[in-house]
């Protein structure tokens, strides 16, 4: 695998994250593969119906958020980005109330499945199931944001409004020519967009192999007219410091950048699934030896930005979080049935 | 009041609303210097410039999509298909996407998007550039569907479709761009999204018709009336969703039977929708069974001259109907 990031180059972005930073980040991986865990078990107890997992795939993630200007510039996710969003600002409590449908869901009412992210307030689209809408769409968002720019209508140089739009997918999905479309129109009119694939090598059951006949996503970008860049998923720095460069590209107005995450998902695609069937427990063994919380507690460790009673505090501090946000979430009422009915239509503006 | 062409109309509905508001943009494939195939946006690209005026790459999908985003973005697109029978590759991103994000996201993200596509037959177009395609989109909740008959209501609805807050499809009869005369007032005012027009009224039946079919539907009221002493009232639907079902309901009470007659193909067509309110809420009312008259429940319309007339309906064949339902 290439990375064509370094991450250990002074020049690298991530040199200058603050130790607080970097614990922000770790703590952000870490809370999230605890409440992806709990959704995991509460499937098992038979408390909830479903989970969708993004185990895994948390330094990619986190790097992501971590790169661009969180809560206002626009993120259209996909189903796997837990750790995104919960580094953006969703919370546990917010998750654990989807998991359960209950009252007052922060995403969409409880009508969504699980794991559908959104959030107006945070600048995180609402999506839906079939995979790749969210990338024509992003850029959509990504022109409105040039539009803005073109027209006067606000400032490049102000970092309260958004100055870009960040879309991620898995990389079956680019197989969509909902995919190629958005693409295409993010290099045509050299949009402040960021498609960030995160690689994990499977979709569903169906390997990279029988999705396309090149090697790498990242290959397809120069036909876009798109900068390709890849980086090693499971190493949360190296992704920040390409996801940094893509998002100063675009707010320098210099246009798009695919970033390919080589990552991979340790769990079945969600709790319908049995990935025994199509992969081996060595393979997958293989990948959790390179789990991307242990590589980057190594590397804190080792610059003495992190230490044992440090990890201690923080998994005392998840597993009360999660307790909460679940006893929360079980005892909420469900929905009442005229929320049904309810926004269907917008109203009209005032 | 000067009279105007039915796709004048729509010209100026958008300049006006470009004027307006900064937030207004137009795209799709041949809308910039080109003033688009039919000329819909003639003009605007030199008042308005690229930046607003803005040629798609040639892939109807995006063009919704870019839409969806940008409206997101809380910019207001006006989106260009250039035919209807081109709509089909951008159904995932109007119906899973833009008619669901509202509902989807408990009333956070909203979608005021235009899509304008001109419809139907009659023009030499065949199979792939003559097709009504409204009965898809009426049967999904969240978007609205506007189909206008005159240049007056082409103007007001585009305006108010605009300035809505969700998706609304407006379809455009382009046998009628040119054809289609009638006055409209310069300057600003809307037409509402929802309410029916009762264009002629008698009392031996309600016809009910929407886009280019509420003037043939004129056209054969004026017919039977001549030739056979019967009076209609004629219902333009204007907006197929949402169901102005009031105005449906307290026209048949008055009449007691009823002619739905669309360009589209008959089975599963919007006529459908008419006879069931019609039959839910006026049953007592009923003094004939409800006749739908449609284009033949064949693929499309074909191109060859004789088959495409053979497929339309024309003013002579409505007369035909109406005269076969005031008989019973």
């Amino acid at each position: 695998m290439t990375s064509l990031v370094a991450t250990e180059t002074t020049a690298a972005p991530s040199a200058s994250l603050s130790p607080d930073t970097l614990r922000d980040m770790y703590w952000s991986m870490l809370i999230a593969r605890r409440v992806d865990e709990r959704a995991w078990a509460l499937h098992r107890q038979g408390k909830i119906a479903f989970h969708i997992s993004g185990m895994g795939h948390e330094g990619t993630q986190v790097g992501a958020a971590f790169a661009i200007n969180r809560g206002v510039d626009y993120v259209h996710p996909y189903y796997r980005d837990l750790a995104l969003v919960l580094a953006i600002g969703v919370t546990p409590r917010d998750f654990m109330v989807s998991l359960f449908g209950k009252q007052g869901e922060y995403s969409s009412g409880g009508r969504q499945m699980p794991s559908h992210f959104g959030l107006k307030r945070l600048n995180i689209v609402s999506g839906s199931s079939p995979v790749a809408t969210q990338v024509p769409q992003a850029a959509g968002l990504a022109f409105a944001i040039k539009y803005r720019w073109e027209n006067k209508l606000s400032d490049p140089a102000d970092a309260t409004q958004p100055r870009l739009a960040l879309t991620c997918l898995g990389e079956g999905s680019t197989s969509q020519g909902e995919w190629h479309e958005g693409m295409n129109w993010a290099g045509v009119h050299k949009l402040p967009f960021i498609c960030l694939v995160q690689n994990n090598e499977y979709a569903i059951s169906v390997p990279m192999d029988q999705q396309m006949a090149v090697h790498d996503v990242a290959d397809r970008a120069p036909a876009y007219g798109v900068r390709g860049i890849m980086v090693d998923g499971n190493d949360i720095l190296a992704v920040y410091d390409a996801m940094h460069d893509a998002a100063q590209r675009a707010y320098r107005g210099d246009g798009a950048t695919l970033v390919e995450a080589k990552t991979y998902r340790v769990v079945p695609h969600s709790s319908d699934d049995d990935d025994r069937s199509y992969r081996s427990r060595e393979e997958v063994e293989s990948w959790k030896r390179k789990d991307p919380i242990h590589h980057f507690q190594e590397v804190l460790t080792e610059r003495g930005i992190l230490d044992q009673a440090q990890m201690d505090v923080y998994e005392a501090r998840a597993r009360q979080t999660i307790d909460e946000a679940q006893r929360f979430a079980e005892s909420a009422p469900y929905p009442p049935e005229s929320e049904l009915f309810g926004k269907v239509y917008a109203e009209p503006e005032s | 009041m000067p009279e105007i062409t039915l796709i004048d109309g729509i010209r100026e509905a958008m300049d006006e609303e470009l004027a307006r508001d900064p937030r207004v943009f137009i795209t799709g494939e041949d809308v910039g210097v080109r003033g688009g195939v039919f000329r819909a946006t003639q003009g605007l690209f030199e008042k308005y410039g690229a930046a607003r005026i803005i040629d798609s790459p040639l892939a109807e999908l995006s063009i919704v999509a870019i839409g969806i985003g940008a409206a997101l973005a809380d910019l207001r697109p006006v989106c260009e298909i250039q035919f209807a029978d081109f709509i089909h590759p951008a159904f995932n991103q109007i119906v899973n996407e833009a008619a669901k994000m509202h509902y989807r996201s408990d009333g956070q993200w909203r979608v005021p998007l235009t899509i304008r596509a001109p419809y139907g037959g009659g023009v030499g177009g065949g199979l792939y550039h003559s097709q009504s395609v409204e009965a898809f989109f009426a049967h999904v909740p969240g978007l609205k569907v506007v189909i206008p008959s005159t240049p007056y209501d082409a103007k007001g609805l585009l305006k108010s479709a605009i300035r809505d807050q969700n998706p609304v499809l407006f379809f455009e009869a382009k046998k009628g761009y040119r054809s289609i005369k009638g006055e409209v007032p310069a300057g600003d005012y809307t037409v509402p999204i929802g309410p029916a027009a009762v264009r002629r009224e008698g009392g031996d039946l309600t016809v009910y018709a929407y886009g280019i079919m509420a003037h043939y539907c004129m056209q054969a009221a004026e017919l039977v009336s001549q030739q056979n002493g019967i009076e209609c009232t004629v219902v333009d639907l204007r907006t197929l969703l949402p169901v102005d079902r009031e105005t449906i309901v307290q026209t048949f009470k008055r009449t007691g039977k009823a002619l739905i007659v669309h360009e589209d193909t008959l089975t599963m067509g919007y006529g459908a929708e008419v006879a069931a309110v019609i039959g839910e809420d006026a049953f007592e009312y009923m003094d004939a069974p409800i006749r739908r008259y449609g284009g033949a429940d064949v693929p499309a319309v074909p191109f060859s001259h004789p088959l495409q007339e053979a497929f339309m309906p024309n003013p002579e064949k409505i007369a035909d109907a109406i005269r076969e339902v005031a008989a019973y």
